[in-house]
C-alpha cells in the first residue's frame, strides 16, 4: 500500500471504534499492572505511603487539591515538629506554588503530596486560593489575560 | 518597595494567583514535550502519579506492596501571564493505557492543543474524540516532520472530521513563535465560543 492509499484508507476518524460510556477510552487497557511486587520502584513507593499512613486521599473536609491548585505557606503558622517532607513542602510554599509543582520539585508522587498538603491545610500551615468548583471554567477576564500573556511570548 | 512582608500579609487571599491550564495532547513523539519546553518559562517539570486499585474507590493503601500500581509521568511547564494569573501547560501521557489520567487533566481545562503528526495522523483521533466528548475546546497543530507527506490544513480537517470553527494551524513545536501562534489561535477560539456556550 502506498502512503497515499494508506492515508485515504485509514485517515478517517469516524472509522475508528466508537466510544462507549464509562471512564477512559474504548482502547484503554485501564491502569494496567505496572510495578509488580518486588519491582524496582517498590521501595520508593512504600516510604511515601508510610508518610501518609496509608491514605491515598486528602481529608474530605478540606478543599479539593487539583493539579493546579495554588498553595502558599501561612505566615502565622505554629512551630512544631514535622516530617522532613512536610518541612520541605513548607519551604517551597514560601511563594505561591501549584500542587503539581510541589510534587515535581520534591519528587513525591502527586497522590502523596495531596494528602500531605491536606494535612498542612487542616493544621493551618498553608492556605490555598478560595476553592472554585472544579468544573467551573475560567472567567472571561482571565481568558483575556491569558491571551494577552501568550501574545507576549 | 520589595519588603519581605509584601507577599505574606495575613488575610491577603488575593495575593494567591489563579492558575489555569491548557492540555497538550497528541500521539507518542508528536512533539508534546517539545512544545511545552518551547513556551515554558521554567525547565519543564515532570510529576508522577501513582495509580493503584485505590484509584477505583479503595481509600486505604496500608498494604501497598500487595497491590498493583502503575506510575504515570506528566510533563508540564508554566507561563506567568501576569501577577494574578498563571498558565500551566500539561502534556498528556503518551500511552493508551493512561487514558484514566486524561479525565483529571481535562477537568477545568481552558482548552487543549492536539498535535497532529502527519506521519501518523490516526494517532490523534482518540484525542479528538475525547475532547469533543468532554466539551473541551481544542485547536489542532499540524506538526510537519521531515519526510512526512504534505497535508494542508483543510485535508487535516477532513481527515479528523472536526468542526469548521476548530482552528487548524501548521506548526513547528520546536519554534517558540510558532507555538505562540497555536496558543493564540486556541485561546481566541475559546473566548469566541464562550458566550453562546453559557446559555446552552
Ligand atoms: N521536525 C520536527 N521535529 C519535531 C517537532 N517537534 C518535536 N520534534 C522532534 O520529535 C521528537 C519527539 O518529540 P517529543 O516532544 O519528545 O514528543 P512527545 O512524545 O509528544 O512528547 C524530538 O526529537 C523532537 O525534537 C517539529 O515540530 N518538527
Ligand atoms: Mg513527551
Amino acid at each position: 500500500m502506498t502512503a497515499q492509499e494508506e492515508r485515504r484508507g485509514r485517515a478517517s476518524r469516524r472509522a475508528v471504534v466508537p466510544w462507549y460510556p464509562g471512564r477512559g477510552h474504548p482502547t484503554s487497557e485501564g491502569p494496567a499492572a505496572g510495578l509488580s511486587p518486588g519491582g524496582t520502584s517498590e521501595g520508593a513507593l512504600v516510604r511515601p505511603y508510610t508518610l501518609t499512613r496509608g491514605r491515598v486521599r486528602p481529608s474530605a473536609a478540606g478543599p479539593r487539591l487539583d493539579l493546579i491548585t495554588i498553595v502558599v505557606a501561612a505566615r502565622d503558622r505554629r512551630e512544631r515538629p514535622l516530617e522532613p517532607e512536610c518541612r520541605a513542602i513548607l519551604e517551597l510554599c514560601r511563594r505561591p506554588i501549584s500542587v503539581a509543582e510541589v510534587s515535581a520539585r520534591l519528587d513525591i508522587p502527586l497522590t502523596v503530596v495531596r494528602v500531605l498538603l491536606g494535612d498542612l491545610l487542616a493544621d493551618g500551615d498553608i492556605r490555598t486560593r478560595a476553592a472554585t468548583p472544579v468544573s467551573r471554567l475560567p472567567e472571561k477576564k482571565v481568558l483575556q489575560a491569558v491571551l494577552d500573556g501568550i501574545r507576549r511570548l | 518597595m520589595a519588603s519581605a512582608d509584601s507577599e505574606t500579609r495575613p488575610g491577603e487571599t488575593e495575593a494567591i494567583p489563579q492558575a489555569v491550564k491548557i492540555i497538550i495532547a497528541g500521539g507518542f513523539g508528536a512533539g508534546k514535550t517539545t512544545m511545552v519546553a518551547s513556551v515554558s518559562e521554567i525547565t519543564p517539570l515532570s510529576t508522577e502519579e501513582v495509580m493503584t486499585e485505590a484509584s477505583y474507590g479503595i481509600d486505604d493503601l496500608g498494604g501497598v506492596e500487595d497491590k498493583t500500581t502503575t506510575t504515570v509521568a506528566l510533563d508540564f511547564g508554566r507561563i506567568t501571564v501576569n501577577p494574578d494569573v498563571v498558565l500551566y501547560l500539561f502534556g498528556t501521557p503518551g500511552q493508551d493505557r493512561f487514558w484514566f489520567m486524561w479525565d483529571e487533566l481535562a477537568e477545568g481545562a481552558l482548552g487543549a492543543v492536539i498535535l497532529a503528526d502527519t506521519r501518523r495522523l490516526e494517532t490523534c483521533f482518540h484525542a479528538v474524540d475525547f475532547f469533543e466528548r468532554r466539551g473541551v475546546p481544542f485547536a489542532v497543530a499540524v506538526n510537519r516532520f521531515e519526510g512526512a507527506e504534505d497535508y494542508d490544513t483543510e485535508e487535516v480537517r477532513r481527515a479528523l472530521d472536526v468542526d469548521a470553527a476548530v482552528p487548524i494551524v501548521l506548526a513547528d513545536a520546536r519554534d517558540r513563535a510558532s507555538c505562540r501562534d497555536v496558543l493564540v489561535a486556541l485561546v481566541t477560539h475559546v473566548i469566541r465560543g464562550r458566550s453562546p456556550a453559557l446559555s446552552g
